[in-house]
């Protein structure tokens, strides 16, 4: 046949229109392109003038249409007619179903609010849903942080102001040097890749620290496969080599840290406090004049090597325990699995990057202490971390070690080192303290989760200083609990410890599978019954888009619409969206209208604030003050001038402050769905002690005067707990946790075992999960498109025991943990720390659930690894219940687990396998399209 | 059995960093999205929501393992499309010619409505890059995004393949790789581009950049100020302070 070439359209049209709102597929809030056909979703790409994404989208990003059109949406609002878990349900009205949850919630607000205990998962709206809990009077509030990654954003609020991802992120324009530890294929999603590209671009170098070497770790120059759980003390080990080298910036420490401020060395309730002024401003010595001045005083040069009476600084203190042999790399290599040689070479690469090769900005800036610099001067070695090093038993201490490690290099905040991003930074003192003052009819004494500075903030009652939180948060055994412990809500409302709850509400939370520790216990505490045969948790509330495992579960459901679906703010008052070069927040609205009885949960809320008078949420007269959740968008003031969106304020031309304009959602629109201001470029870094950039955070409105501080070291916090548990405080720890204050609140970073490794030799194993790129965070799954990529998740085994038990392809294994075990399909992966093994988190779903067949291979060959996790630690005879949590923030450690694995026969299933639920929603459609 | 236009000037396709590719899998949801309401009949799943789901993707992402010797073991993140062959066996085995390599820029395509579903071509292509459409009975490939790349109704910076518009990290470029000149071919000289199979003669437009070379730098190791343990801290801080 000769050549032929057929008449071909290369022009054809796209669209008949383009609408640009924001993707909710995980907290990353790419800008995206919403392509609309005969009015229906043809087509999500990414919006290029967006700040995070700027055009590009993940996999979960370009399958959003999937999320639109899932067979799983619910249909309609539906009331349990059947035993709870069993999913018989009747579709009822919104008036009904809204009748129905005033019914329990008006007379709990009125007798006893802290009986609605209101949890959210997966929320982007929590300034919005933690104020509608704290109008409603109740303690119980807090979102899924607790059982995510409490322990970086807290260590990095106390250490410096700010952690990763939203609060801050690699200079990644100028970094020479990008190190990333934890298990991060799945934290963050768009912006990091983007940085990645940009690091690849250049060729500058990234280092990765992971027991697995998949996805970001898999591009990495160079590989360190650490034993899980052990980050923090090869970080210390790390300072360890860099101190002795004296590879630190002692410049930067002097003057932007506490450093040089002196520790109380006297016996006593002051002991390791430091040595404050009249006006409580922490002391230091000027090594010009010799005096002891407060710490911000203009024209000093602060002394990180003063002793004054026998005080010396949190310098000194710091040089003589991490100088110490405990943590030089011989003393640490064993445990850590990295030869000494390795840890030694990781030091000298990152001084080298720090020192040898420092980025020099000619821009001039003045400090804080009113001093003018020519230059900005940088350390362009940067870090990234999450939930790896986090979801310990150790994390907090380890986040610390971190973010310590990035100070003494001097490389936060300064040119190709750390950048944080506006609203940040932001210290613990500019955070509110915990609230939890409740009295019926009443509104919260003020917001819920906050930042304690000491046993006084602590959320315990005041008459018989018992805990106020159901979940026990901000108490001796979880003290700084800044994102409240989720995971303990169900345990701790079953056992009816510290109280009885009435009412459990969740949105977006699949508590009765993959967000839950020990899932089949929790379903059995979901459905246990009292002697008078009433529930334990009598009534449940559930909001979803979608039929979630945790439908069965709940008594009334209020179905969510999908996000294309909806109103949304996210907001500078909440986790925004911005950059280190701009402040930035954004909007969802409906870009396609529902084709089914559902609302957006927000726009409930704010119906049943209205119904209930919530306080904030009704006029004078008693009248909803909001029609939906947009008009509290646009009209709603935190203070006076500052609202959920920072954009089109007063007359349309305000930024930051401005009276509430009507017409702002519409200019949202037409701005594609964002906006965004930049920092000046005077302020770009330094932000702590810039003059320029304090100027403009007041002028933005994120703090009402400047608020320049010093880095923490040192947290002094910390050690008011220390000095509690020692016996200086009117608030007194119980005896049983005294000595665990003692050693674990050190305001200075250590490193302890994990929890976890109590049991011992019997379970050799460190076992972990991850959630893959193409699900992580994503709500909804499983999209019919990526389930086609993760639908099964065997368990990975590294190279040594896969050998040692003789697997071959196709085998399966049973696992064991303290907790139970499981039966599973197993894979070799010889990338991969020899004593770890990990699998993909939440691809396995319960039979019926999200509209898949009931043999869909999520159900049959898919497993949870939660099985294997409980939310206690094994009984240690004392008949206490300890939790398996972080022991300063209670974040729950995951990656504590430890295992044994056998083969087995291959399975039919893996195991525990559960029966199916009912399906609230019609079969699927067999094909597509 | 379908003959091959004279060779073009132009030769439009990809240059795919294999240095740079994180296995996101953004680039294969992306493609699909586009072209499911694109060129020819929607990419269809079977049992979309069943057992064995099972649906045409025109491009797909795969993960190797490799153990080096001397180094520790790697993940290689493998993205596979088609690759627009100079000498293109799934054209010449077509007995219909519906399969198609254009002349004024080399891209191969499949013309639907000449396409009998033999499947000829996808056993010929060495590269497993096609897929037979088992909704629509069609022969389902990489189009280049022929639909956007000369598009009037798009914008110009977005007159590039869906998968390249998405990809976070960057590890995916088009361009002209007949033209010494151009950007993808600059960056396949740089990077040691190299041809997929090279044995098999087929001669492929795309170029996949090699994976840079990983481990340990060399770093001369820190220097002690001194030895502190002998020294005793006042010592070391002494010596520190020296270089302030």
């Amino acid at each position: 046949m000769g050549y032929q070439q057929p008449e071909l359209d290369t022009s054809p049209k796209v669209s008949d229109e383009v609408r640009k709102t924001t993707c909710y597929m995980c907290a990353c809030r790419c800008g995206i392109n919403v392509h609309l056909t005969s009015g229906k979703v043809s087509y999500i790409e990414g919006n290029r003038d967006h700040p995070i994404n700027k055009g590009v989208l993940c996999a979960k990003g370009a399958s959003g249409i999937m999320q639109v059109t899932a067979p799983s949406r619910l249909r309609a609002p539906l009331r349990r007619v059947g035993p709870r878990g069993s999913g018989a349900f009747e579709e009822i009205s919104w008036d009904e179903a809204l009748g129905l949850a005033v019914r329990w919630l008006a007379p709990l607000r009125a007798k006893a609010p802290e009986k609605l205990a209101f949890f959210t998962g997966r929320d982007q709206s929590q300034s919005f849903t933690s104020y509608w809990a704290q109008a409603f009077g109740t303690p119980n509030y807090a979102a899924h942080g607790g059982f995510c990654s409490v322990n970086m954003a807290a260590a990095g609020i106390y250490t410096m102001g700010g952690a990763f991802w939203e609060f801050g992120q690699p200079d990644w324009d100028r970094t020479k040097l990008f190190i990333l530890f934890g298990v991060a294929e799945d934290h963050d999603s768009n912006p990091i890749k983007i940085g990645l590209g940009k690091l690849k671009a250049r060729g500058a170098r990234v280092i990765g620290v992971n027991p697995v070497r998949s996805g970001y770790n898999a591009v990495a120059d160079d590989w360190y496969g650490i034993t899980p759980g052990t980050d923090g003390l090869l970080i210390l080990s790390l300072i360890h080599e860099l101190l002795k080298a004296g590879k630190i910036d002692l410049d930067y420490l002097a003057r932007w840290t506490n450093a040089p401020c002196l520790i109380e060395e006297a016996e006593g309730e002051e002991k390791g406090l430091m040595l404050r002024d009249i006006l409580g401003k922490p002391l230091v010595v000027d090594r010009l004049s010799g005096n002891l001045v407060p710490f911000d005083t203009p024209g000093i040069r602060p002394d990180i090597a003063a002793v004054r009476n026998g005080n010396r600084t949190v310098f000194q203190h710091m040089a003589e325990r991490y100088l110490a042999p405990d943590y030089a790399p011989e003393a640490v290599a064993e445990r850590c699995g990295i030869d000494a040689g390795r840890i030694r070479a990781l030091a000298a690469e990152i001084a080298h990057a720090a020192f040898d090769e420092p980025v020099v900005l000619d821009r001039p800036w003045t400090d804080f202490r009113g001093e003018r610099h020519e230059r900005m001067i940088g350390r362009p070695v940067t870090f990234h971390a999450m939930r790896g090093i986090s979801a310990h038993s150790n994390g907090f201490q380890t986040a610390r070690a971190l973010h310590v490690l990035q100070i003494l290099l001097g490389s936060v905040e300064t040119p190709g080192g750390f950048r944080f991003k506006p609203p940040y930074p932001k210290p613990a003192f500019a955070h509110p303290t915990p609230h939890s003052y409740f009295m019926p009819g009443r509104p919260l004494d003020g917001p819920h989760l906050g930042f304690p500075h000491g046993p006084e903030h602590l959320a315990l009652k005041l008459d018989d200083q018992t805990p106020a939180r159901i979940d026990k948060g901000f108490t001796w055994e979880n003290p700084l609990s800044a994102h409240g412990l989720m995971h303990m809500v169900i345990p701790n409302a079953h056992a009816g410890d510290p109280y009885r709850i009435d009412t459990l509400m969740l949105y977006m939370a699949n508590m009765s599978w993959n967000s839950s520790m020990n899932t089949a216990a929790v379903m059995a505490m979901l459905t246990d019954k009292d002697e008078d045969g009433e529930y334990k948790i009598p009534r449940i509330i559930y909001s979803d888009a979608y039929a979630s495992e945790m439908v069965a579960y709940a008594d009334l459901i209020l179905p969510d619409t999908t996000y294309l679906e909806r109103h949304d703010c996210i907001s500078l008052l909440d986790r925004p969206i911005c950059e280190a070069d701009h402040a930035a927040d954004a909007i969802r609205w409906p870009v396609t209208e529902p084709d089914r009885d559902v609302r957006g949960f927000q726009s409930v809320l704010v119906d049943l604030a209205g119904r209930l008078g919530l306080p904030p949420f009704v006029t004078k007269e008693g009248k909803p003050r909001y029609r939906d959740y947009a008009d509290y968008i646009v009209n709603h003031e935190r203070r006076p001038g500052v609202g959920p969106l920072m954009g089109f304020r007063g007359d349309g031309t305000a930024v930051g402050r401005g009276a509430p304009n009507p017409a702002q959602i519409e200019r949202y629109i037409e701005n594609g769905g964002f906006f965004q201001a930049e920092v000046p470029e005077g302020a770009a870094f330094f932000k702590p002690w810039n003059a320029a950039y304090q100027d403009w955070a007041v002028a933005m409105g994120f703090y009402d005067q400047p608020q320049p501080y010093i880095f923490q070291l040192y947290a002094e916090p910390m050690r008011r707990f220390q000095l509690a548990a020692e016996g200086y405080h009117e608030r007194q720890p119980p005896d049983r946790l005294r000595d665990r204050i003692k050693a674990t609140m050190d305001p200075l970073p250590i490193w302890y075992p994990p929890f976890g490794d109590e049991v011992g030799a019997e379970y050799p194993l460190h076992a972990l999960t991850q959630r893959p790129m193409a699900m992580y965070h994503s709500w909804g799954s499983q999209n019919a498109w990526l389930r086609q990529i993760h639908g099964m998740n065997p368990l990975y085994v590294p190279t040594k025991v896969w050998e040692a038990h003789g697997f071959a392809e196709d085998d399966w294994a049973r696992v064991t943990s303290p907790n139970g075990e499981i039966t599973v399909p197993v894979a070799h992966m010889a990338a991969l720390n020899e004593n770890t093994v990990w699998t993909w988190n939440a691809i396995g779903k319960r039979k019926g659930t999200w509209a898949l067949s009931p043999d869909a291979p999520e159900a049959t060959e898919g497993f949870l690894l939660n099985h294997l996790i409980s939310e206690l630690l094994p009984e240690k005879g004392d008949g206490q219940r300890w939790l398996n949590s972080d022991p300063i923030t209670g974040q729950a450690a995951w990656f504590d687990l430890r295992v044994r694995i056998e083969k087995v026969e291959a399975q039919a299933e893996a195991q525990p396998a559960f029966g199916p639920i009912p399906s609230p929603v019609p079969p699927a459609k067999r094909n597509r399209p | 059995m379908t003959a091959l236009p004279p060779p073009s000037a132009k030769k439009l396709g990809l240059v795919i960093d294999l240095d740079t590719c994180v296995g996101c899998h953004a680039c294969v949801t992306a493609c699909k999205g586009w072209n499911d309401q694109g060129y020819g009949a929607p990419l269809s799943d079977m049992e979309a929501y069943g057992s064995a789901p099972c649906g045409t993707f025109l491009n797909r992402v795969h993960s190797y393992e490799v153990q080096p010797e001397d180094a520790a073991p790697q993940i290689i993140n493998f993205p596979r499309s088609c690759l627009h062959c100079d000498n293109a066996p799934c054209v010449t085995v077509c007995p219909t010619g519906a399969s198609y390599k254009r002349a004024e820029d080399g891209i191969v395509l499949v013309n639907e409505s000449a396409c009998i579903g033999c499947g000829l071509c996808a056993w010929a292509c060495p590269y497993g890059a096609r897929e037979l459409d088992a909704e629509a009975g069609v022969m389902k490939k990489c189009t280049l995004c022929v639909d956007r790349i000369y598009n009037d109704n798009l914008p110009e910076e977005d007159r590039v393949p869906a998968c390249v518009r998405t990809c976070p990290t960057g590890a995916r470029h088009f361009g002209d790789l007949g033209d010494p000149d151009s950007a993808v071919s600059r960056l396949v000289a740089e990077r040691g581009g190299y041809d997929l199979m090279p044995e098999m003669e087929t001669k492929p437009v795309n170029k996949y950049l090699p994976p840079r070379k990983k481990g340990a730098v060399e770093a001369s190791p820190l220097a002690p100020l001194l030895d502190v343990q002998a020294t005793g801290f006042a010592g070391w801080l002494d010596r520190l302070l020296e270089k302030f």
